[in-house]
C-alpha cells in the first residue's frame, strides 16, 4: 500500500485526501491549524447561488471521519528529502514519516490591505476588509457604524492589492469580482434602505451564472456600479469616511461620503506556500504562487518528480475550482503510482 | 435656389483615420511604460490640480492616444507636478516623464487644421 | 645672439599657447558672472580670503586631503602627481636661480637644466637641489607607476569603476604618463655623458652608459621629453586637465561668495571645468545599483562641456546629493545639474490662474498651522497620528491641505520649472500670511525645504514635524515612552543631506523606541529611490535601489524602519519584511501603548510585535 502525505488540511488537501483514500491508497494530511476546512472557515455564504458554506464544511468533516485516512493537527512540515526513492519527511511534532509521493495543498492567504495605506484599514474605524463583512453578514453580526447607526452608504473598493504594481501584485485574483457582487447583494438584504456602490476597473465575471448574478444585482437589488479606481479615503470628525475616485465613464473626479467601506482583497500566495515551495524544491512564479509544469494538461505537476499540486497554492481560485482542481491531483498521483 | 442650410458641422465623431500619431508616437517611444494604461482613473482621482479645476489626467492621456492636440494643450498647463497620480498608478506608468514629453514635444507637433 | 637649441620649441610655444588660453577664457568666464558676484570679487581679493584660498588650494588641490582621507592609495597617486610636480617646478627654478646665479631665468633653462648645465654641482646647496629635485622625480614617478596599475585594474584602488575617456583625455593623459619617464631617461641618458647627475641620476646614468650608445640617444630623449610637455599643453583644453589651473581659480572665487546660480554663468562653466573626472562619485552613485552607468555627474559635467547633453542624462537623477559629499573639489553637483534642467525646460508652459478663482477656502486665524504634503495624504496613518498628537498636546492649528490645496511647488523645482514654482509658492505663501500664524508645521521633507528656502516667509517658524515633536516632548506636553522596540532610521534625501536635519528625529525617535546606529547613515544615508526629481527611471529601477537599501537595512535585523518622509515611507513599505513608519506614528503608537498598559506592566518586545503587527 502507498503512502501518500498531504500538506494543507484545507479544501484541496481533504478532497484530494478523500479521494486517494477512495483509490485504496494511505493518506496523512498536515494541517498547521486545530481545524480542518482552511480559509473555508471564514465565509459563510458561497457565490454565485448563496451556497451555505457548512453544506461544503460538513461535508469536508463526514469524509474526515468515516474514511481512512489521518489528519495530523497543528502540525507544520520541517524538512523534506528524497530517499531511496521515497520522501522522507520531519515534522513540527518531531515526527518522522516516510512517503512515496506529496502532494502540496497549502493554499492562498489575503492580502494585508494595511499595506494600500491610502484606504485607511486600521487606519480609519469603518474600512473593512471581504473578509471581515462576511463574518459581520452572519445573523449575529453588528453592521452598525458610528452612533450605533447602520450604515446608511456603502461602497466596495474592488482590485485591493491585485493588479497593483504598488501592492507588488500583478495578476488578477479572479474571485473579488464576484465577491463583492454577492456581498453586495447578502448587504441589500440585510439593509433595504442603504445606497451600495461598487467602484471597480474591470468587472470579471468569468464563471456559470456570474454574469447573470451582476445582472441581477443591477436589476433586483439596486447596486450601482461606478468605473473608477478609488486613490485615497480620509475619514471625517464624524468618523464617516471621504472617498475620492473618478467617475472615469462621464470623465470627472467624484467625491463620495460613505459610511462604510469594504475592501475587496485579493488571494496572495502565502507564507505557507512560499515555505512549501522552499521545503520541497519547487519554483515559483513572479506572483509568488506555485509554477506547475503547464496549464493544461498537467496542472497538477510541479517541477519535482513525485511532488504534486492541488488548489489555490497554484494560483487563485473559486471554492468549486478547488474541489475540481483537488480531484485532479488525486487523479494524478494515482495514475503515477500505479505506473511506477 | 432655395438655401438648404446645410453648414459644415463640427465633427462629434472621432475619425480615427486622420489620427495624426507623431506626438503620441514620440512619448511611447521616450516613455514605453506609457503603453499599458488602462484607464482606471486613479491618477485623476488624486490629482492635486484636479481637485481646483477641471483637469483630468486620464482624459489627458486619452486626447494623448486620439492625436487631440490642441485640447491637450490648453489642459497640459495646469498640472503641478506633484507626483500623486505616479504613487497611485496601478500599473506604474510614469507619468510625470510622460507630461513632462508633451510639454517638450507639443510645440513640435502642432496639428494641421487646428 | 645666441639662439636656444631648437628642441626646447615643442615646451615653450606650448606653455605660451597654454597661458595665452588660460587667461583669455578664465578672462572670458569672469566677464560672464553677475555685477554682484563681480564686486564680490573686488571686495574679496584683497583680504584674507584669498589666503584662506591659497591654504585650501594647498591642502586639496596638492596634497588631496580628501581623497586620502576616503583612499589613502588614491590619496597618495593624486597627491605625488600634483604635489610632486608642483615641486619638481618650484625646487628646478630655485636650483636654476641658484646656479646661474640670478632671478630672471628663463623656464625652459630651469626645465631642462640638466641638458644646459653639463657640469655636477659643486656647491653644498646646489649637491642638495640636485639630490632633492632626484627624488622628487622618483616621488612623482611612483605616482605614475599607481595611475597605470589604476588603469588597468581600478579595483587595486577601492574605486568600483573608472571614468571612460575621450580622445582628448587619452591623448593628455598619454602625454602626461610620458613625460616623467622620458624626464627620468633624459635626465638618466645626460648624466651618463656629462656626470652631472645625483644620486638617482648618475647610478642610472652610468648603467646605461654601459648598455647603450647614449650619445645619440640624448638629443632625441631631451626633444621627447619637450615634445611631450608641448602635447601635454596643446592637448590641455580639450582633456579632463583643466581642472588643474581651473580648480585654482574656482577656490578663490568661491571663497570670495560666489555660487552656482540658477542661470548659466561663468561660475557654472569654471565649475564644470574644475571636474578632474576622478570618478570618485561613481561609487556613491546608487544609480548603479539598477544597472544605469551613464548618468552619474561626472558624465553629464563631460556632457554639458561638450554640449551634448540629452534630457535622458539630465533628468535620470534622483538629486539624492550622495556624490557631493566626495567630491575631492566640492563641486556643487546637484545646482548645476539644476541649472540645466531650468536651461532645458525654460520654454514649457504652465498656468496656475484657476488658484484665483475662489475655490481654495479663506484662511482662519491661527497660531500653528499643519501642512501635510501632497504625498502624506496617500499615507494617511502619519496624518492620523500628527492630529491625536495635537489633540494629546492640546495645540490649535489649522490643517491647511486638507483640501484643495496648490502643491508646495518643490516638485516643480525639481525638474526646472523654478518660474511655474513661483506662481504656486505666491499662491501658498498669501494664504500663509494671511493666517497669521507664527509656526508652520510640515510633514513632508521635500515641503519643508522649499517653505525654508524659497517662501520667503519671515516672522514664521517653519518646523518639519520631528522637530516639532521634538519641542513639544521638551517642553513636557508630549507623555514620554520608550518602546522596546529596535528601530533603524532612515535619513530622507531632502530632510538630512537637503537641509541638515540629522539629530533632531533621532532625539526623538530615542524617547520612544532604540535607534540602532548604521553604518550609511546621516551624511552617507542611502536614498530609498523614490525621488520626485527623476523623471526618467522605471518603476523597476526604483525597485532595485530600494531593495539595495532595504537589504542593508535588513541585515541590522530591527524590529521596524523609521523614516520622516511619505514618499520614504511608500517606497520601503512595498516590502514585506519589515514594517515601515513615519516617527510621528512611532510617537503615537508609544503613547498610545502607554496609556494602555496598566502601571508596571510593560509588555516584552515580542508581546509588542505580535500586538502591532500580527
Amino acid at each position: 500500500m502507498k503512502h501518500i502525505v498531504i500538506i494543507g488540511g484545507g479544501i484541496a488537501g481533504i478532497e484530494t485526501a478523500s479521494a486517494l483514500t477512495d483509490a485504496g491508497h494511505w493518506v496523512t494530511v498536515i494541517e498547521k491549524e486545530a481545524q480542518v476546512g482552511g480559509k473555508l472557515n471564514n465565509w459563510s455564504y458561497l457565490f454565485p447561488d448563496f451556497t451555505p458554506v457548512d453544506k461544503i464544511k460538513s461535508v469536508l468533516q463526514e469524509k474526515c471521519s468515516e474514511k481512512d485516512f489521518s489528519v495530523l493537527h497543528q502540525t507544520e512540515v520541517r524538512s523534506i528529502l528524497r530517499q531511496n526513492g521515497k520522501f522522507s519527511i520531519e515534522t513540527s511534532g518531531e515526527q518522522q514519516l516516510e512517503a512515496d509521493a506529496v502532494v502540496v495543498a497549502t493554499g492562498y492567504e489575503l492580502f494585508d490591505a494595511r499595506r494600500k495605506e491610502e484606504y485607511g484599514y486600521k487606519i480609519y474605524d469603518h474600512v473593512i476588509t471581504s473578509a471581515d463583512l462576511e463574518q459581520l453578514l452572519l445573523p449575529n453580526g453588528d453592521l452598525t457604524v458610528a452612533a450605533g447607526e447602520n450604515p446608511k452608504r456603502i461602497a466596495f473598493v474592488h482590485c485591493v492589492g491585485s493588479r497593483d504594481e504598488k501592492s507588488g501584485n500583478h495578476y488578477c485574483s479572479k474571485v473579488c469580482c464576484i465577491t463583492g457582487v454577492k456581498q453586495a447583494i447578502e448587504l441589500r438584504k440585510r439593509l433595504p434602505e442603504a445606497e451600495i456602490y461598487c467602484f471597480y476597473m474591470d468587472l470579471r465575471m468569468y464563471g456559470k451564472h456570474f454574469e447573470e448574478l451582476y445582472r441581477e444585482a443591477q436589476e433586483k437589488y439596486d447596486i450601482q456600479f461606478i468605473r473608477g479606481r478609488l486613490s485615497e479615503a480620509s475619514e471625517k470628525i464624524d468618523k464617516s469616511l471621504l472617498i475620492k475616485a473618478e467617475d472615469t465613464l462621464s470623465g470627472r473626479p467624484l467625491k463620495m461620503n460613505v459610511d462604510l467601506l469594504v475592501l475587496l482583497v485579493g488571494m496572495e500566495a502565502g507564507k505557507g506556500t512560499t515555505t512549501a515551495a522552499a521545503t520541497c524544491g519547487i519554483g515559483c512564479e513572479e506572483s509568488g504562487f506555485l509554477k506547475t509544469t503547464d496549464s493544461f494538461l498537467k496542472s497538477n505537476f510541479s517541477e519535482q518528480e513525485g511532488i504534486f499540486l492541488a488548489g489555490s497554492c497554484t494560483a487563485p481560485m473559486s471554492v468549486n475550482d478547488t474541489i475540481l482542481h483537488a480531484r485532479s491531483a488525486a487523479q494524478e498521483v494515482n495514475n503515477w503510482l500505479l505506473r511506477k | 435656389m432655395k438655401n438648404f442650410g446645410y453648414t459644415v458641422i463640427k465633427q462629434r465623431t472621432i475619425d480615427y483615420d486622420q489620427f495624426d500619431g507623431r506626438l503620441l508616437n514620440e512619448v511611447l517611444e521616450m516613455e514605453p511604460s506609457f503603453k499599458v494604461c488602462l484607464s482606471c482613473g486613479g491618477c485623476t482621482a488624486t490629482c492635486s490640480a484636479g481637485d481646483l479645476v477641471s483637469f483630468n489626467v486620464r482624459r489627458m492621456n486619452l486626447l494623448l492616444r486620439r492625436g487631440q492636440t490642441v485640447e491637450l494643450e490648453s489642459e497640459i498647463k495646469k498640472c503641478m507636478l506633484c507626483g500623486k497620480c505616479m504613487l497611485v498608478c496601478p500599473r506604474g506608468i510614469n507619468l510625470r516623464n510622460v507630461i513632462m514629453l508633451v510639454k517638450k514635444s507639443i510645440l513640435k507637433y502642432k496639428p494641421v487644421n487646428s | 645672439m645666441e639662439f636656444p637649441p631648437s628642441f626646447i620649441l615643442p615646451f615653450t610655444i606650448g606653455l605660451l599657447f597654454i597661458s595665452c588660453f588660460l587667461v583669455i577664457i578664465v578672462g572670458i568666464w569672469i566677464s560672464q558672472l553677475s555685477k554682484i558676484d563681480k564686486s564680490r570679487i573686488r571686495n574679496n581679493i584683497f583680504t584674507r580670503k584669498s589666503l584662506q584660498a591659497i591654504r585650501e588650494i594647498f591642502s586639496e588641490s596638492l596634497l588631496h586631503r580628501k581623497i586620502f582621507s576616503k583612499n589613502p592609495v588614491l590619496g597618495y597617486m593624486h597627491m605625488s602627481l600634483a604635489f610632486g610636480w608642483f615641486l619638481l617646478i618650484v625646487v628646478g627654478h630655485i636650483d636654476a636661480c641658484n646656479h646661474y646665479q640670478t632671478l630672471s631665468v628663463p623656464a625652459y633653462k630651469a626645465i631642462f637644466m640638466r641638458y644646459f648645465v653639463t657640469e655636477p654641482a659643486s656647491t653644498l646647496s646646489g649637491k642638495i637641489l640636485a639630490a632633492s629635485m632626484d627624488l622628487l622625480l622618483l616621488f612623482v614617478l611612483s605616482g605614475v607607476m599607481l595611475a597605470y596599475f589604476k588603469r588597468l585594474n581600478s579595483r587595486m584602488f577601492g574605486m568600483k569603476k573608472t571614468t571612460r575617456l575621450k580622445t582628448g583625455d587619452r591623448i593628455a593623459l598619454s602625454a602626461l604618463w610620458l613625460i616623467f619617464p622620458l624626464r627620468f631617461l633624459a635626465e638618466s641618458v645626460s648624466a651618463g655623458i656629462h656626470h652631472n647627475g645625483s644620486i638617482i641620476s648618475q647610478p642610472t646614468g652610468n648603467m646605461l652608459a654601459s648598455l647603450l650608445p647614449v650619445q645619440s640617444l640624448e638629443m632625441p630623449l631631451w626633444w621627447a621629453y619637450s615634445g611631450s610637455l608641448g602635447l601635454f599643453f596643446f592637448a590641455l583644453p580639450v582633456s579632463r586637465y583643466m581642472h588643474i589651473p581651473v580648480e585654482v581659480v574656482m577656490i578663490f572665487l568661491r571663497k570670495y561668495g560666489i555660487k552656482v546660480q540658477k542661470r548659466i554663468d561663468g561660475f557654472s562653466r569654471i565649475q564644470v571645468y574644475s571636474c578632474s573626472r576622478c570618478g570618485i562619485c561613481l561609487d556613491s552613485c546608487q544609480m548603479t545599483h539598477a544597472a544605469i552607468k551613464d548618468t552619474q555627474s561626472v558624465y553629464v559635467l563631460k556632457h554639458i562641456r561638450n554640449k551634448n547633453l540629452t534630457d535622458e542624462k539630465l533628468f535620470n537623477c534622483l538629486l539624492c546629493g550622495r556624490c557631493q559629499p566626495d567630491c575631492p573639489v566640492g563641486l556643487e553637483l546637484n545646482n548645476l545639474r539644476m541649472t540645466q534642467r531650468i536651461e532645458s525646460t525654460k520654454e514649457y508652459n504652465s498656468s496656475y490662474e484657476y488658484l484665483k478663482d475662489g475655490k481654495v477656502a479663506v484662511s482662519p486665524q491661527t497660531e500653528v498651522i499643519y501642512f501635510a504634503g501632497c504625498m502624506t495624504h496617500l499615507t494617511p496613518a502619519i496624518i492620523k497620528s500628527m492630529k491625536e498628537i495635537f489633540a494629546v498636546a492640546d495645540v490649535k492649528y489649522w490643517f491647511m491641505d486638507e483640501d484643495k490645496t496648490a502643491c508646495c511647488g518643490r516638485p516643480l523645482m525639481q525638474v526646472g520649472q523654478f518660474e511655474a514654482a513661483k506662481k504656486l509658492i505666491e499662491h501658498n505663501r498669501e494664504r500663509i500670511l494671511a493666517s497669521g500664524a507664527k509656526k508652520l508645521v510640515v510633514s513632508c521633507p521635500i515641503c519643508y525645504k522649499v517653505f525654508n528656502e524659497d517662501y520667503a516667509l519671515s516672522g514664521i517658524s517653519v518646523q518639519h514635524h520631528s522637530e516639532y515633536l521634538l519641542e513639544l516632548m521638551a517642553d513636557k506636553r508630549l507623555p514620554v515612552h520608550k518602546m522596546p522596540l529596535r528601530v533603524v532610521y532612515h535619513d530622507p534625501c531632502e530632510l538630512g543631506r537637503g537641509s541638515g536635519i540629522y539629530h533632531q528625529p533621532r532625539l526623538l525617535l530615542d524617547e520612544y523606541a532604540e535607534v540602532i546606529s548604521i553604518k550609511n547613515e546621516k551624511e552617507a544615508a542611502f536614498c530609498c529611490g523614490g525621488s520626485l526629481a527623476n523623471i526618467k527611471i522605471q518603476m523597476n529601477e526604483r525597485n532595485q535601489i530600494r531593495d539595495k537599501a532595504l537589504d542593508e537595512y535588513l541585515s541590522y535585523q530591527p524590529d521596524m524602519l523609521a523614516t520622516a518622509c511619505p514618499l520614504c515611507k511608500k517606497t520601503f513599505a512595498k516590502s514585506r519584511d519589515l514594517p515601515v513608519h513615519d516617527i510621528a506614528e512611532i510617537v503615537y503608537m508609544a503613547i498610545r501603548q502607554k496609556n494602555t498598559s496598566l502601571p508596571g506592566q510593560n509588555k516584552t518586545s515580542k508581546e509588542l510585535k505580535m500586538e502591532l503587527w500580527g
